[in-house]
């Protein structure tokens, strides 16, 4: 009876429970994830403030932590963060919300429409191997270099997968739904926008978060392009003078932004789609 | 005996005809009856069912409700799937009440229609025992319940026919016999014509005034099973001699033309070959 046997020294209990944490699949109390979870974010942190503080590598190309943490207080008091943090943001946004607007459409008709699906999907899975940052040379030509160009950059950088995306919720679709719905009477229009899109929404809100986390990694590409301001500006301004504790606020920032931005995705998700929450 | 629904030589062949799905299909079923049909795999009773319902068209022959060919899906004929056909998304009332939320969003209906419905919703929702379940989400019931739910959601219009496709064919043993009972009750009150598809000879025989069984390769059908019990049904009739003949035939029926006697040969060479490693242990 090994239960029985753990119960006599506080060691024996703490090994069982380290035995039973490691079950596959298995369950894990809000407390424990929770202890992992910190672990997770405080060791790394802790390794890298030891490599910073133990000086075996330069500061010049590893700078501590709260090197970064000063560098992120005087960039806003003296450098005008909340800008760059705004002018970027806005671009993501922008180009996003313009990708989002393209993509929905499009891929809702490739995926619910056989002829659409072979006039458009192979074409999108060609044009989405081809790479964002080779397009600025040409945005720069077609756009110019202002806001435009950094949005279009974006664009290019999400659309064709989110296109592809959407296509993919849309026919995940179960047959069953649509048929159940024939055999009521729907019309086509009907099918398509009481049942088809009601039944992808919570996958396409997933994917608006995925390309979401997508569009900010496009972010650093886009600010290439005659850029003045913004986190990726910044950050490849930063190489220029070494000041490798601005690179890494600047891609901590994005990280930061990012994982805000993805949790009020998943808060929107909880409040909207109560039915996948309830058991 | 008024016809409701007439196969004529009904064939459909998949991939460009070199699967015949369905070859020479007669029938005719009578208004009000409850028509089960069972097979071995691949002998086509779910095509068939999905012709009649509109979602699959002929490739020869034709099928008509009343006299009049069929066109596509409609909603004098309505289907219970085997699962996944619930929206999610929806409380039970609100996934019972869908096609008539179909007719008050094209805004032809009067508000007098609206609460017809709703007293159909809920005479259905008493019926179905889901009274406790109206305001929850299909994700949160029992697969019996969300069966349940996709009868009253299929019985809702009044259709003249119920398609059932395998509807039962998920649930364990005890659930389903709750459901025959069910099934049958709704037939009676109701009076829709039923057409049944299942795998479950014992399930055909209990809910059939006939069998019809088919064959595959290509799909027909080959035996129709007039079934003479007392039409009131109750669980201890399957324990009945007379019960257990109409089993034994089908059953066997059923064996002889799904081609599984190959099987079983394959499987006595098997058994052979297997001797000799067992001599050496």
């Amino acid at each position: 009876m090994p239960a029985d046997r753990a119960k006599y020294s506080p060691l024996m209990q703490l090994c069982a429970g380290w035995q039973s944490v490691w079950v596959i699949r298995g369950q894990l109390s809000r407390r424990t994830y929770l202890l992992f979870a910190m672990a997770g974010l405080l060791l790394p942190l802790a390794a890298w403030w030891w490599l910073a503080a133990s000086g075996v590598v330069d500061k010049v190309f590893m700078p501590g932590p709260m090197d970064v943490v000063n560098r992120i207080y005087t960039w806003f008091m003296e450098d005008n963060l909340s800008h760059d943090m705004w002018i970027s943001t806005y671009r993501v946004v922008a180009g996003f919300t313009l990708s989002a607007i393209l993509a929905f459409p499009i891929g809702l008709m490739i995926g619910t429409y056989r002829p659409v699906q072979a006039l458009l999907e192979p074409l999108t899975d060609f044009i989405r191997y081809m790479p964002a940052v080779a397009f600025i040379p040409l945005v720069m030509l077609w756009v110019g270099i202002d806001e435009g160009s950094k949005i279009a950059i974006i664009f290019i950088g999400t659309v064709f997968q989110m296109v592809l995306m959407v296509a993919e919720d849309v026919r995940r679709v179960p047959i069953t739904q649509i048929e159940a719905a024939q055999t009521m009477g729907a019309t086509r229009g009907e099918i398509v926008s009481l049942v088809i899109f009601q039944s992808a929404k919570p996958a396409l809100l997933d994917t608006l978060r995925i390309t979401m986390g997508w569009a900010w990694t496009y972010l650093v590409v886009a600010e290439l392009v005659a850029a003045n301001s913004g986190l990726g500006y910044s950050i490849l301004r930063a190489q220029r003078f070494m000041q490798t504790d601005k690179i890494f606020a600047g891609i901590i920032l994005i990280g930061l932004i990012g994982l805000a931005i993805d949790q009020l995705f998943r808060l929107i998700h909880r409040k909207s789609f109560p039915w996948l929450y309830k058991k | 005996m008024e016809i409701k629904i007439n196969i004529e030589n009904a064939g459909k062949t998949f991939n460009d005809g070199s699967i015949v799905a369905l070859k020479d299909v007669n029938l005719s079923i009578a208004a009000h009856e409850f028509v089960t049909f069972v097979g071995a795999s691949g002998c086509g009773k779910s095509t068939l069912l999905r012709c009649i319902g509109g979602l699959e068209s002929l490739s020869g022959g034709d099928i008509n409700i009343d006299g009049r060919s069929i066109d596509g899906p409609g909603v004098d004929r309505a289907m219970v799937f085997q699962h996944y056909s619930l929206y999610p998304w929806l409380t039970v009332t609100e996934n019972i009440k869908f096609s008539r939320q179909l007719l008050v969003n094209r805004e032809g209906i009067t508000s007098s229609d609206v609460e017809a419905a709703s007293g159909r919703a809920d005479a259905l929702i008493d019926l179905m025992g889901l009274g406790h379940v109206r305001n929850a989400y299909p994700n949160q019931l029992s697969g019996g319940m969300q069966q349940r739910v996709a009868i009253a959601r299929a019985l809702l219009p009044r259709p003249q026919i119920l398609l059932m496709d395998e509807p039962f064919g998920a649930l364990d043993a005890q659930t389903r016999e709750v459901m025959h009972d069910l099934i049958l009750h709704v037939s009676k009150l109701e009076q829709t014509t039923i057409v049944f598809v299942t795998h479950d000879v014992e399930e055909a025989i209990y809910l059939g005034q006939r069998v019809v069984l088919m064959a595959p390769r290509p799909g027909r059908i080959d035996t129709i099973y007039p079934i003479e019990l007392s039409a009131q049904r109750d669980q201890d009739m399957k324990l009945a001699p007379e019960f257990l003949r109409y089993k034994k035939e089908i059953l066997a029926r059923i064996r002889e033309t799904s081609g599984m006697r190959t099987d079983l040969e394959l499987l006595e060479r098997m058994t052979r070959q297997a001797q000799p490693q067992n001599d050496m242990q």
